[in-house]
This record gives C-alpha cells, sequence and structure tokens, in this order.
C-alpha cells in the first residue's frame, strides 16, 4: 500500500506541483519552440512522454547493472546521452518501418527530443532521488505528461496571442515567456498540495 | 582573425540567449544568485571554448552523418571533466548547480555553436568563438542574477542589501525566471531596433 501511495504521490508531483516546465525549467527550448499550434504541440508532448519513459526504464537499467557494476559512476552523463541518443533515433527507425503513419505525425519532432533536457533531466533525477525501477518509469512518463499539458495549455494561449495588442518590441519570445511566467504563476498554485 | 567583430557579435548582436534564443533552461533556473551565475557562466565558458577546438580540430577526419553524435560525445566528456572539478574544488556551488551541470551536455548553446560556427571554421577562429559566445552567456546570467538576487532575496553575492522586509519574493521563485528574461529579451529587441534605425 505504502508503495500505491508513494506512486501516486510521485504522479501528482511530476504533472502538477513539480512540473519539468514551470519549477524545474527542464525543456523549455522545445517548450518555446514547437508551441505555434495546438496540434504540433500535442505532437511533440506525446513524443517527449514517450520517449522520457523509455528512457528512464533503459537508463536506470543502465545504471543499475552496468555502472554500478562496474564502478563507473563517474560516466553516467556521457552513457546516458548516449543512450538516449541512440534509443531516439532506434525508435525513429522503429516507427518509420511498422508506425509509417504514426513516424509522419512525429517525424519532424523525434530527432530534436534527444536534446531535450526534460530526458537527460529525468534520467539524471532518477538516479539522484533513488528512485527503484517502477518509480523510475512511473516518474519518466508523468513528467512526460506534465510536459505535454503545459505546452499544450501554453500553445493554446499562444495561438490567442496573434490578435492581442503588445508593445512592438515584446514580439515573438518575450511576449511567450511573460506568458509561461503567469501560467508558472498559476502553477505554483499546485506547490502546497498534499493529499495525505 | 577579427576578434572585436566576433566579440561583439557574442555580446550584442549574435548574443547567444537575448537574440538567439539558446540554453534557456540553465539561464532561468540558475540565476537566482550571483554566486550560481558565476559557476555556471565560467563552466560553460570553458566547456563550449574547449568543445569548440576539439571539434574544429578533428572536423575533417569525421564523417558528416555521425557528427551530432560525435559533437555529443566530446561536449559530454568536457561537461564530465568540469562536473567533477566542481564537485571537488567548490562543492557547495556544484551542489546549488545540481542537475544543472551534467545538463549542460544538452545546452543548445554548445552544440549550435558545434554545428553552426566550429565545424566549419579552422581551430583558432574557434577558439576565439567560444570564448565570445561563452562571455556573453555569463553576461546575461550575470545580469539576471544581478537583478532576481537583488530585488528577490534582497542580497547581492550574499551580503544584504535591501532590508529583509521589502524584497519582491516572487522573483527568486520560477516565476521571476520567465519573466525577467522576457523583459530583458524585450529590452534587447528594443535596443537592436533602434540601433538600426540610427543607421
Amino acid at each position: 500500500m505504502d508503495q500505491i501511495y508513494q506512486l501516486l504521490a510521485i504522479t501528482l508531483g511530476a504533472i502538477l506541483a513539480n512540473n519539468f516546465i514551470f519549477s524545474q525549467f527542464l525543456g523549455i527550448c522545445p517548450f518555446l519552440g514547437v508551441s505555434k499550434k495546438v496540434d504540433t504541440a500535442v505532437g511533440m508532448g506525446i513524443a517527449v512522454t514517450f520517449v522520457m519513459g523509455l528512457a528512464s526504464a533503459i537508463t536506470w537499467l543502465v545504471n543499475k547493472f552496468v555502472l554500478v557494476q562496474f564502478g563507473l559512476e563517474y560516466m553516467q552523463t556521457v552513457a546516458f546521452i548516449l543512450v538516449i541518443a541512440s534509443l531516439v533515433q532506434f525508435i525513429e527507425m522503429f516507427l518509420q518501418k511498422s508506425m509509417p503513419s504514426l513516424y509522419t505525425a512525429l517525424g519532424v519532432y523525434l530527432p530534436l527530443i534527444t536534446t531535450n533536457c526534460a530526458v537527460l533531466g529525468v534520467a539524471l533525477l532518477n538516479i539522484q532521488e533513488n528512485y527503484n525501477f517502477i518509480e523510475s518509469v512511473v516518474y519518466g512518463i508523468t513528467g512526460g505528461i506534465g510536459f505535454l499539458l503545459a505546452i499544450v495549455l501554453f500553445a493554446s494561449i499562444r495561438e490567442r496571442l496573434v490578435f492581442a495588442d503588445y508593445p512592438k518590441s515584446f514580439e515573438g519570445f518575450p511576449i511567450a515567456l511573460v506568458t509561461a511566467g503567469l501560467m508558472a504563476l498559476a502553477f505554483m498554485g499546485f506547490s502546497g498540495l498534499s493529499i495525505w | 582573425m577579427n576578434f572585436g567583430k566576433q566579440l561583439k557579435e557574442g555580446l550584442l548582436t549574435q548574443n547567444p540567449v537575448l537574440v538567439q534564443v539558446l540554453g534557456m533552461c540553465s539561464t532561468m533556473a540558475i540565476t537566482t544568485s550571483m554566486a550560481n551565475g558565476i559557476g555556471m557562466g565560467i563552466s560553460v565558458l570553458i566547456i563550449l571554448t574547449a568543445s569548440n577546438v576539439v571539434i574544429s580540430a578533428i572536423r575533417k577526419v569525421v564523417p558528416d552523418k555521425i557528427r551530432i553524435a560525435m559533437f555529443i560525445v566530446v561536449i559530454a566528456g568536457f561537461v564530465t571533466c568540469v562536473d567533477l572539478l566542481l564537485q571537488a574544488f567548490v562543492p557547495a556551488i556544484a551542489a546549488s548547480l545540481g542537475v544543472f551541470i551534467p545538463l549542460i551536455v544538452v545546452n543548445c548553446i554548445i552544440l549550435g555553436r558545434a554545428e553552426s560556427f566550429s565545424y566549419k571554421n579552422g581551430v583558432v577562429a574557434s577558439f576565439v568563438d567560444g570564448i565570445c559566445q561563452g562571455l556573453g552567456y555569463t553576461v546575461v546570467l550575470l545580469v539576471m542574477c544581478f537583478i532576481r538576487e537583488l530585488l528577490g532575496a534582497g542580497t547581492l553575492a550574499g551580503f544584504r542589501i535591501i532590508p529583509e522586509q521589502f524584497p519582491i519574493g516572487v522573483l527568486t521563485l520560477p516565476v521571476g525566471g520567465f519573466l525577467v528574461l522576457g523583459f530583458l529579451i524585450a529590452a534587447m529587441q528594443w535596443a537592436l531596433s533602434k540601433s538600426k534605425e540610427g543607421k
């Protein structure tokens, strides 16, 4: 039972209270870059969720059975980024062969995910927080869902921003950042969230 | 060699953070105190310069297809070195920067410069480019740290400037990162458009 509470706490934390974008600042580049339209934002969010879940599982196994086993913890960064890069490449090849429709939907975003700091970030945080295998996978997937939630909300606001009247020097990124700041303020409301 | 021009590009017209809008995660996350800003800025400066030099030195022997993977391995190597050095000599800064030091690997500034500059230019030019772009990044970090630490916490490099009851605490929270950076980029766009009009 404790395990289930723990998993629920991780889930709520990753989606709301410690949202990857709004409170941990991981994955800001794709968040700002691919949020001009809602449907591309949804595609990116799903791709990131998928890769984050898989990457958490594989990096956890690599860390436990290769790095710790041979006393190579200091190689963590190098090992993880290689695992993630090859994982993304592999997923791309797999989708291309077996699910071409999903591949064309995600196509452009997949290679971008390698340099998404949320993916490497979740792998490193799993190790830092001493999560076990299941907790790591849950944290990866729910972190991705948090990212999906943030980017979809943000894209919907940005679509409306086109009609807004703001100073000329705020065009592009500044107004997006101010919007994101206000959203972060709203998400701060979740920080006091505790269920039990 | 055009050091002055590259320096001007790094600091102003092609500033990595304010104009190219790269490397946002670390810029917003760690700029809550001057000490963090200096630690992060110098780390990125060193890694950027070193990886620029190595990548431009080996650019002719690397096949085009695997260049991105190679960039990442070179960068990850230097990041690991800097991470270990920081943990050994300044553990306090290493602890407060936390996960953002290993995350320099995926900092778009470094990969961006590797792809757009050092892969196409000679060793010396890449070295200068690394220093100029690194300085541009560091200066922005320090400006953000200055604003957020002074107004948010009321201190500067640990010394109290504004009495405890006045600071705007929200600036040290994530919200402050987004807002301060948004206003800085807006100011930069305004200044650049003004200087264009002047010419």
